[in-house]
């Protein structure tokens, strides 16, 4: 008996919701950052589920993409918060406001 | 050539005539201070020089017959659109040759005397530039041969007033009357501009040969009398006729040979010369004769009573010359052109040697001009007292001096043509100026000293008095030179150009003239009686006789009116424009558009928070809505 589709899209979305949640109340950069994370892999549950529903390989290929760059973009986004650390002495996005209108 | 004249051929250098002053005004304009003193003699060699080659045309001109005696000379063209094309082309006949003559000669010795007078002035080189681009412009207008040439040598001499008579520009008055003068002058050659654009609406030309040839064929007799007024509108800004007189009085701010040159001499009886050249317009109008006879008259009579009652010397002569332009204007005004050109001659002869003569007399006595602190001059300056005197006594009309024979010629032909009441205004007239001028002559060289200036008044430098004495030659001969009577030389030379003199019967030329001459001395002994005999209390006198005296200072109170009537609703409209319709209307419509773009965009950036997280949460609200947006389509 296979587990309902339901579940994983449940979990995906809570997944997501608290991904989401993260993003916008953190103040830490590190700790969004995670949140983006979250989310990114709400989606990836998402699609290996649908993939395995409709028996197509196409959400699931779509999936290791996805991690690849989540991969690359942690290289890049870590990189950038430690940048950031080192010239302010602090990863609290609200302190980074120079664009403020 | 042009094929079309007739006249004496093989004069190509007439053009030379206002080329030389050109090259002075030039040459003295880029040499600047580097020619220093001889900014004066390249400037009076040059008129010297013109005057030179216009003696030598002009008797070229009397070589020939009296029908061929005109000379035209195509320069060049200088408009050519379509039909229409204005051409520099240069005339010379009996009537512009009598006016480059009094031009270049009486200029040059101004010009000499300049020499004198200027000395020692910062902008010595710059003077005389001006005063031999003035001679370049007056002797284009009236040696053109076409209205448009004219009107170019019009607008020149305007501008070289305006220069020369805001020439000490450091003191503001004298800045503000040069502009009164420019501006005022301005209304009249508005008027001419329109009547030439008429001119040319209904010949299609402008050659003096077409327009004035035979204008009854081309031009309907209301149109002529259109044109005709306003040409004369010009002549009257000009010539500083009534009602456009006010800026000659003022315009004395300027150096004095520049008053005896442009505001005496030469640019002021342009109004003149140009009735007399659209004499043929005039003629066909008819009406518009009338019209200069009685502005002629008017200014006479007013501005003679305005030059009784002027303190300051030049003040008296500039009053003097609106009131002789005035009978100038009278004399075209009666047809009698002839008799306006000996006057307007005359009239440059004696009243530039007065000009002259009123510098001499503020040189010796430190730029003094109020004839109060004046009197017993002619011991101290005896060259220039006499000079004056001979003047005066021309401009009195005392026999047989020029202005007896110019003044007496107008007065016969008034009479003689039925003119009674012109003859009766004419001869008060007459009688006011000999009033007048005696007054000047006794306050300011006869009589006892009324100043510490005067005491010590020194005379001038041979290079002023020289030329004062070859005017007072001028003055004492001209009358005699030039008429043997009405139809004397000068009329008899002219009348190729400006037809025959009106003739009539009336009292004998004999009667006429002892009347003038008793009334030239009579009023002459009055003036001496009051102002100088010392038997009369000329202070209590001129009290007893208030508020005439008064008005008459303030010239009857016209630029008092004028003030009022034009200048003030000027300002006041100015003031409307800037302070209200500018700042109220127009800067706040651009400042509202400006202050609502700020407005808006100070409501736009309140978006922009700078926090990262209400962008996500834009971007996260954003993504619902398409969410929302794509499920309900589906």
């Amino acid at each position: 008996m296979r587990t309902p589709i339901a579940y994983f899209v449940v979990l995906s979305g809570v997944l997501f919701t608290l991904g989401t949640l993260g993003v916008l109340l953190r103040k830490n950069a590190l700790l969004i950052f995670m949140s983006v994370e979250l989310q990114l892999n709400a989606v990836n549950l998402a699609l290996v589920a649908f993939s395995r529903m409709h028996l197509a390989l196409d959400g699931q290929v779509l999936a290791f993409f996805s991690m690849v760059v989540a991969a690359a973009e942690v290289v890049v986004g870590l990189a950038i918060i430690v940048a950031v650390y080192r010239r302010r002495g602090t990863v609290d996005v609200d302190e980074a406001r120079g664009l403020a209108g | 050539m042009d094929d079309t004249s007739v006249g004496i051929s093989g004069m190509a250098w007439l053009w030379f005539v206002p080329a030389i002053p050109l090259a002075g005004a030039l040459l003295n304009l880029f040499g600047g201070r580097r020619l220093g003193k001889l900014a004066g003699l390249i400037a009076s060699g040059a008129v010297g020089l013109s005057f030179l080659v216009s003696l030598v045309s002009v008797r070229e001109l009397f070589g020939a017959s009296v029908e061929e005696r005109v000379v035209t000379e195509h320069l060049f063209d200088w408009i050519s659109v379509g039909n229409f094309s204005v051409g520099a082309d240069l005339r010379l006949d009996a009537l512009s040759a009598t006016m480059i003559l009094v031009i270049t000669g009486i200029g040059f010795l101004i010009h000499v005397y300049a020499i004198g007078y200027m000395e020692g002035d910062p902008r010595y080189g710059r003077f005389f530039a001006y005063l031999n681009l003035f001679v370049f412009f007056m002797l284009l207008l009236v040696l053109a041969d076409n209205y448009l040439l004219l009107y170019v040598g019009w607008e020149g001499v305007g501008l070289c007033s305006y220069l020369l008579i805001g020439f000490w520009f450091e003191k503001p008055e004298n800045a503000t009357a040069a502009k009164k003068a420019f501006i005022t002058t301005r209304i009249g050659d508005t008027a001419m501009l329109i009547g030439l654009a008429l001119i040319v609406s209904e010949t299609g030309t402008l050659a003096f040969d077409v327009v004035l040839g035979s204008p009854d064929d081309t031009i309907a007799k209301g149109t002529a009398t259109a044109i005709s007024l306003l040409l004369f509108a010009g002549a009257i800004g000009k010539s500083a006729q009534v009602p456009l007189h006010v800026w000659l009085p003022d315009a004395m701010a300027g150096p004095t040979p520049v008053s005896a040159l442009i505001h005496a001499a030469t640019m002021v009886t342009a109004g003149v010369y140009l009735v007399v050249r659209s004499a043929p317009l005039f003629e066909l109008s008819g009406v518009a004769l009338t019209v200069v006879l009685i502005v002629g008259l008017v200014t006479a009579l007013f501005a003679a009573t305005c030059a009784l009652a002027q303190d300051d010397i030049k003040r008296v002569l500039a009053y003097s010359t609106i009131s002789q332009l005035g009978f100038m204007f009278m004399a075209a005004g009666m047809r009698f052109y002839t008799g306006a050109m000996f006057m307007l001659v005359a009239h440059a002869c004696y009243k530039a040697l007065m000009f002259l003569g009123a510098g001499s007399v503020m040189h010796g006595m430190h730029e003094e001009t109020d004839l109060q602190r004046m009197g017993g001059l002619i011991r101290r300056m005896p060259v220039t007292g006499w000079t004056f005197v001979i003047g005066a006594l021309a401009l009195a009309g005392v026999f047989p001096l020029a202005g007896f024979f110019a003044k007496d010629q107008i007065l016969e032909i008034a009479n003689h043509t039925g003119h009674t009441w012109i003859y009766l205004l004419g001869t008060l007239g007459a009688l006011l100026s000999a009033l007048y001028i005696g007054r000047l002559l006794f306050l300011a060289f006869f009589g006892e000293s009324r100043s510490e200036e005067a005491e010590h008044a020194h005379e001038s430098p041979p290079v002023m008095t020289v030329p004062l004495v070859l005017l007072a030659a001028g003055a004492v001969m001209t009358g005699l030179l030039l008429s043997s009577s009405a139809e004397g030389t000068l009329a008899r030379f002219l009348e190729p150009v400006t037809g025959p003199i009106p003739h009539g019967d009336g009292l004998s030329t004999l009667a006429l003239s002892l009347i003038a001459t008793a009334i030239a001395l009579g009023a002459l002994a009055v003036a001496w009686w009051v102002y100088a005999s010392g038997r009369v209390d000329r202070v209590a006198f001129r009290e007893r006789l208030q508020p005439l005296p008064r008005a008459a200072a303030a010239g009857w109170y016209v630029d008092h009116a004028y003030s009022t009537l034009f200048v003030k609703p000027g300002i006041a409209a100015a003031r409307f424009s800037a302070d209200v319709f500018d700042t109220k209307g127009v800067d706040a419509l651009v400042n509202g558009v400006g202050g609502g773009v700020r407005r808006l965009a100070a409501a736009g950036r309140r978006i922009q928070t700078g926090f990262v997280r209400s962008y996500a949460l834009g971007f996260f609200l954003g993504a619902v809505g398409v969410l929302v947006w794509l499920g309900t389509r589906l």
